[in-house]
């Protein structure tokens, strides 16, 4: 729920570095890498396999903190470093929402019940989260698949019961690690659509990691990370 | 939503198969306690069923049960004239093992004092109590021996006129009711060619002695049978059973009896503590240890398999936590499931072992105090059991369900 006072950014990061490993093994996966995105804007993140989009975005989800920089959302500054200024577990559910690239639902659960059970553990009814879940799996294309279990559905169709549950709770902070990879263009599209449509409607901060360039029009904001650097771009100096 | 009975449906098959074993293993020890209690009941019941006041034994022994204990048959008269008794029996009890179509039957015989008792006090099943004083016997079900059917014990042919259910000695073998008269002849048979033998040996003796040259009926005499011979001794019964009329005090009767310097005398009470203490407490203990590994295997056992439960869906967890599951929704999931697993174990426990223990060679009680105590176990255990996984669980990083 969007509940506290309208900030300038809805996510902000601050030079924020991971290094993986110590030693020999150590990796530096993202090095003093900063972004802002203001209420209402989305923002495509692109950059070659392995440059370090992955760590970036669970590093703003709060599931991967970094080894150093802060982590700002709606103002609020949640990470600094590896150190927990919030309950992180109750912040990610009540303001962010996830779609990653392998369709991650509960296998012993059917697709509504995904999409519910997300709505449940923040405290809504039973039969409010069941209505709600109805109308995103509808809206979404996969209304008819409900009561399906994961193992029945297409990867396509996984995919969308995932953004379904991403949705749910209403987050300010939306984050998709390339989640068109399993759709066709036209879904993809469609998808990527519907995070602009809840950014601006909902002032919503939303990342996606994407390689489809046809899309690129639908953001607002291009970043591009090479070799763990994030850089702003815009759609002239992408190539 | 409960995700516990959502996962238990997806895994539907390996979770009842798991359930399947955690409920035999909880029915060996449901039936441990039942075969405890089996013996505790089978132990006492005769004590009880029987319904002396007191008992009087030969001095110094624990008898009639825990030992063999033998008093003069005139006991009973003397027991009759003390004061504040009501009524005196003689009681016999030994245990025989013969060949009966080729297995071994083992039948503790217990005689009854005709005409007094005819044992219209026995739980009969079948049949009738006995109704002549030779020839007819009262026998346990589970000796198999059927109504009407003639066995031969010693010289005579006995028939069975009545079946009783769960009349059982404490070791274990049925009982069966002879008169006090049967049962001595039982006990004390001896074959033909020695009561000769005795005979002409005590007739050769006669002779020899001067007693025997001055009273020639002393002769006459040594050839009858030796119950008839007035100067030998009577054949020895086992015990007395008192019971006392309602008006007098127990302690006061037993306190005259307990003075006599031949025997010993014993409350139901105080017997039923002998046969405990004695020949029932190594057994229990025994049950107890081998009641407790049980339980603790079976704990084991369920930790193992709530262990690999929560592996299976680990990958799950870790989404759940992503998505920003607090923990008491994953510590209830894996104990929820524990604790199903552990209710509907006691249940197949308990279905399947009404049916097969009825089966087995003794008895085995299901006392609803001891179900209770096993169903208290059973949380106990799940919720330890429980532990494992759970620990497994909150260990596991959000990150994993990205891997
Ligand atoms: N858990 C990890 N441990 C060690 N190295 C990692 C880990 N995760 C990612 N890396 C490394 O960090 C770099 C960035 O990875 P990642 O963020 O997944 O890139 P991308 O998503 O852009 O493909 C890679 O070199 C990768 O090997
Ligand atoms: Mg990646």
């Amino acid at each position: 729920m969007n509940n506290l006072s309208s900030p300038q950014y809805v996510i902000e990061t601050e030079a924020i570095t991971k290094i993986y490993g110590s030693g020999n093994t150590e990796v530096v996966a993202m090095r003093d890498a900063s972004m802002q995105v203001e209420p209402g804007k989305v923002v495509a993140l692109l950059g070659p396999s392995g440059s370090g989009k992955s760590t970036f975005l669970t590093a703003v989800g709060l599931i991967n903190p970094p080894t150093s920089g802060r982590i700002i959302i709606q103002g609020k500054a949640i990470l600094d470093g590896d150190n927990a200024l919030v309950n992180l577990r109750s912040f990610r559910r009540q303001h962010i929402g996830f779609v990653f690239q392998k369709s991650n639902l509960i296998p012993f659960l059917s697709a509504i019940e995904n999409v519910q059970v997300a709505m449940e553990i923040n405290g809504v009814s039973p039969s409010a989260a069941r209505t709600r879940a109805h109308e995103l799996l509808d809206y979404l294309g996969v209304g008819d698949r409900a009561n399906n279990s994961p193992s029945m559905l297409s990867g396509g169709q996984q995919q969308r019961v995932a953004v379904a549950r991403a949705l749910a709770n209403h987050p300010s902070v939306i984050l998709a690690d390339e989640p068109t990879a399993a759709l066709d263009s036209h879904r993809g599209r469609q998808v990527m659509e519907l995070f602009a449509q809840v950014a601006h409607e909902q002032g919503a901060g939303v990342i996606v990691v994407t390689h489809d360039h046809r899309s690129l029009d639908v953001f607002d904001i291009l970043y591009e990370m090479e070799d763990g650097i994030l850089e702003k771009k815009t759609r002239e100096t992408i190539a | 939503m409960n995700l516990a009975r959502k996962d238990i449906r997806y895994n539907f098959g390996r979770f009842t198969l798991a359930t399947v074993g955690v409920g035999m293993l909880l029915m060996v020890v449901m039936g441990m306690g039942g075969i405890y209690r089996g013996i505790i009941e089978d132990a006492t019941l005769l004590i009880d069923r029987v319904g002396a006041d007191l008992w009087i034994v030969q001095r110094n022994t624990r008898g009639p049960f825990a030992e063999v204990s033998r008093v003069p048959t005139n006991l009973v008269h003397r027991a009759l004239a003390v004061p504040g008794v009501n009524a005196a029996r003689e009681f016999v009890y030994h245990t025989i093992q013969r060949e009966q179509n080729g297995k071994a039957l083992r039948i503790s015989v217990l005689g009854l004092s005709w005409p007094t008792d005819k044992g219209e006090w026995l739980p009969l099943s079948a049949g009738r109590p006995l109704a002549q004083n030779h020839y007819e016997m009262i026998a346990d079900e589970t000796l198999k021996l059927a109504l009407g059917e003639k066995i031969k014990l010693g010289k005579e042919i006995y028939t069975v006129v009545g079946t009783t259910k769960n009349m059982i000695s404490s070791s274990g073998d049925g009982i069966a009711f002879f008169t006090v008269a049967d049962a001595q002849a039982i006990q004390f048979d001896t074959p033909g060619e020695s009561t000769r033998l005795e005979r002409a040996a005590r007739y050769g003796r006669g002779e020899r002695s001067d007693l025997g040259s001055n009273q020639p009926s002393l002769l006459e005499n040594a050839e009858k049978s030796s119950a008839e011979l007035p100067t030998l001794p009577l054949p020895q019964i086992s015990a007395v059973m008192v019971t006392i009329s309602p008006a007098a005090d127990l302690d006061q009767v037993a306190k005259i009896i307990s003075g006599w310097g031949d025997v010993s005398v014993y409350t139901s009470d105080g017997q039923r503590e002998l046969l405990l203490k004695g020949t029932v407490e190594k057994v229990r203990r025994q049950i107890g240890l081998f009641r407790m590994l049980l339980t603790i295997i079976a704990a084991i056992i369920m930790g193992l398999i709530l262990y690999t439960m929560t592996l299976d869906k680990i990958h799950s967890i870790a989404l759940l936590k992503l998505i920003g599951a607090p923990n008491y929704v994953i510590l209830g999931l894996i104990m929820q499931q524990a604790l199903i697993l552990g209710a509907l174990g006691l249940i197949v426990a308990y279905s399947v072992g009404s049916k097969v223990f009825p089966m087995f060679p003794r008895r085995v009680i299901l006392a609803q105090s001891d179900l209770i105590q096993l169903a208290l176990i059973v949380l106990g255990i799940s919720v330890a059991a429980s532990f494992l996984g759970i620990w497994k669980a909150l260990k596991v990083s959000p990150n994993e369900a990205l891997s």
